[in-house]
């Protein structure tokens, strides 16, 4: 069972002078998984993607990544893991096949010449090869920084808000090439902001705060967070957001285009604040909450325990 | 297997720099353009050949030997008499700068001379800059020689044999070693090295910083040897670019002599360039970003051109700058520059000055692989 644990890490931290950035998290990943990582910005998912793949050194805590110790195995960590940086970090004065050429020689890739060809077909970059990185657009950038993680067959591949900025199309590409690979046992760490992104993950983590609020299948998730959610529609939202704000019982009120999504952790004085809207112009019906409801009630939640 | 220093990640990191060195055409210019600038702007200096410099007359005498000495200066068109004058006016003139040269003639010089006592004459000098002086001190005996030469009365012709007529004696005030052209310019190689090496490399961490490629780098198995000596490689071939450059002006340019052996010139260079870099790279991982690392760059700069021997002589300087100039590289490159072109010394002579080089260069590598962070904490 441990064994095919590629991620297994507990009660890692990290402080950056006294603000404790990422605190006791713990996590397992299993082969071939992908793993969604949300939260907040500032909330630590950087951080402690970093600490996994042996670029920053975890204050306390301990555990393996692909088998190696975090913590005292960091070489070997890194000849199997490709990491794509938040930030685009390659070198921006060389070409596309530059790029790849050095980060193949780099990791002493076998055929490297072959690699880089194929890896350059495979994104559709082969038409650009010559073309300087630091010209491509944000999302070929993406596409790049991609096809260099890959190009040693990495064990593991830690992915740092690989999609933002990128067009839908290029998105949905992006992870069917994810789950191609995920099918192939190469299993993934991703963080997003994408809600839809995070329902193609098969499990995934919600952190706030440096801490880790809730992990799961999305299902698991949602039904962990025991939200009940109602969608309000009629005439003069705005207005009646404002009423219901901070009325009892009720946690979020939130616009969601001509709806409104009103969320409780605590249904019963809801129901009771609600009930006079069911007989007015507006109509109220409970609805399954989503993922973003959950999210935006734990990180509320978050912000009153730790801050 | 990658705990090992790898020739194939060594290679890689040297074709990234030498691509990215070919990109940057700006910097490359900057380091063929500063040796080009500095040849000539020195040159200049040197080549110009100073004439009519002003020059006083402080006449004991009043008899015709002093005024043929007088003349044939004048006449050689290095000197331009302005006046006769007193002792005190003219030590004045000198200290303020009115005049480049002052002329003592003793009591009785013309007296002396038939007597073939060879009177001493002085000739001051205000050498604050060499160059200005240089030709004209140069050329003084010949003019002073010719000049009794001619008018010596027959039977006194023999004084002017081997010693002359007269003790000419020159004071230079200000800067006594006089440093000539041919001490400028292969100096000028170990000072456009400095400049230009240590900027490039202390450079090369911190712009990988600040671009976000260091995150990259660090995620990937590279060694910090690996790193550190695959960026030092290419510069030294661009180091070997401005030596070339340099002895090519010394040569054709300045017509300084070269005796010695410019293969063992060109190997201390390989090891006064690595030293160089080194320096950089160790700044590269203590500078927070590359406006300070340049910072850096400068403040090793300064010293290395200010106590090494180049500015000023080195025997001039009190012990401790002393002190500090033997710990520079520079100061042991310029001997060995001038010792090999100039003196055509061999590797017997020049290894007292070796060996401190490459300690240097041993400790500064020493110090940046230690210090080259293989975190990002
Ligand atoms: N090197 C550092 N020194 C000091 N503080 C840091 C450092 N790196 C990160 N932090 C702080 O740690 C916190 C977490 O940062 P981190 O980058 O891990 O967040 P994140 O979850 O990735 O956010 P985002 O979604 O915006 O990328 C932030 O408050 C940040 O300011
Ligand atoms: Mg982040």
């Amino acid at each position: 069972m441990s064994s095919d644990l590629v991620i297994d890490v507990s009660d890692v931290t990290k402080k950056f002078g006294d603000k404790t950035v990422v605190n006791g998290i713990g996590l397992q990943v299993r082969q071939g998984e992908i793993y969604g990582f949300l939260g907040p910005n500032g909330s630590g998912k950087t951080t402690f993607i970093r600490m996994l793949c042996g670029l920053l050194t975890p204050d306390a805590g301990s555990g393996t990544c692909l088998g190696y110790d975090v913590r005292t195995q960091q070489a070997d960590i890194k000849r199997h893991v490709g990491y794509m940086t938040q930030k685009f970090s390659f070198y921006e004065d060389l070409s596309i096949r530059e790029n790849l050429d050095f980060i193949a020689r780099i990791y002493g890739v076998p055929g490297r010449h072959e690699a880089v060809e194929g890896s350059l077909k495979r994104l559709g970059l082969h038409q650009r090869s010559h073309q300087l990185a630091g010209q491509l657009s944000g999302g070929w950038k993406q596409r790049l920084a991609l096809a260099a993680c890959l190009i040693h067959t990495p064990r593991l591949l830690l992915l740092d808000e690989p999609t933002a900025g990128v067009d839908p199309k290029a998105r949905r590409e992006f992870w069917d090439e994810i789950h191609q690979l995920s099918a192939g046992g190469l299993t993934v760490l991703i963080t997003t902001h994408y809600m839809d992104e995070a329902e193609r993950c098969h499990q995934i983590a919600y952190l706030a705060y440096g801490n880790l609020l809730t992990r799961g299948t999305v299902a698991e998730v949602i039904a962990s967070a025991k939200l009940s959610t109602w969608e309000i529609t009629g005439p003069d939202l705005p207005a009646l957001a404002m009423r219901l704000r901070g009325q009892p019982g009720l946690d979020e009120v939130v616009a969601f285009g001509n709806t409104l999504h009103v969320s409780s952790r605590d249904p019963v004085p809801a129901e009771q604040t609600l009930a006079p809207l069911r007989t007015g112009a507006h109509r109220c019906r409970s609805i399954p909450p989503g993922l973003e409801d959950v999210f935006i009630s734990l990180m509320n939640t978050a912000r009153d325990n730790f801050k | 297997m990658s705990r090992r220093f790898s020739l194939s990640r060594f290679w890689a990191i040297v074709l990234k720099e030498f691509i990215q060195m070919k990109r940057d055409r700006a910097t490359f210019a900057m380091m063929v353009g500063i040796p080009l600038v500095q040849l000539l702007l020195f040159g200049y200096a040197i080549n110009s050949d100073p004439k009519f410099l002003p020059t006083l007359i402080v006449d004991a005498d009043g008899g015709p030997f002093a005024r043929t000495l007088v003349q044939a200066m004048t006449h050689s068109e290095y000197f331009d008499v302005l006046d006769v004058t007193t002792e005190d006016g003219a030590a004045r003139a000198l200290k303020l700068g009115e005049t480049q040269f002052v002329l003592n003639i003793p009591v009785d010089f013309t007296r002396r001379i038939l007597r073939g006592e060879r009177p001493a004459v002085l000739l001051e000098a205000d050498a604050t800059d060499p160059a200005a002086t240089a030709p004209a001190l140069a050329a003084i005996n010949v003019i002073v020689q010719s000049a009794f030469a001619r008018d010596l009365p027959g039977p006194l012709r023999p004084l002017n044999g081997s010693a002359g007529p007269v003790d000419f004696q020159v004071h230079r005030h200000y800067n006594p070693e006089g440093i000539t052209q041919y001490n400028v310019v292969p100096g000028l190689m170990g000072v456009v090295l400095t400049m230009t090496m240590v900027v490039i490399t202390a450079l090369a961490i911190t712009r990988e910083r600040e671009r976000g490629t260091m995150e990259n780098l660090l995620a990937t198995p590279v060694r910090p040897s690996e790193v550190m000596i695959g960026k030092i490689l290419p510069y030294i071939i661009v180091g070997y670019v401005q030596v070339t450059l340099i002895l090519l002006a010394s040569r054709f340019l300045f017509h300084v002599p070269i005796i010695g052996n410019l293969a063992l010139l060109y190997l201390v260079a390989l090891l006064f360039i690595a030293a160089n870099l080194a320096m950089g790279i160790t700044f590269s991982t203590v500078a927070k970003n590359q406006l300070q690392a340049v910072q850096m760059a400068f403040f090793f700069f300064l010293p290395s051109l200010l106590l090494s021997g180049f500015m000023f002589p080195f025997r001039g300087m009190p012990e401790w700058a002393q002190v500090l100039g033997s710990a520079l590289p520079l100061t042991h490159f310029l001997r060995v520059v001038r010792g090999v072109m100039l003196k055509g010394n061999g590797i017997a002579e020049i290894a007292p000055e070796v060996w401190p080089i490459a300690l240097f260069m041993l400790v500064a590598m020493f110090v940046a692989v230690k210090r080259y962070r293989q975190t990002l904490d």
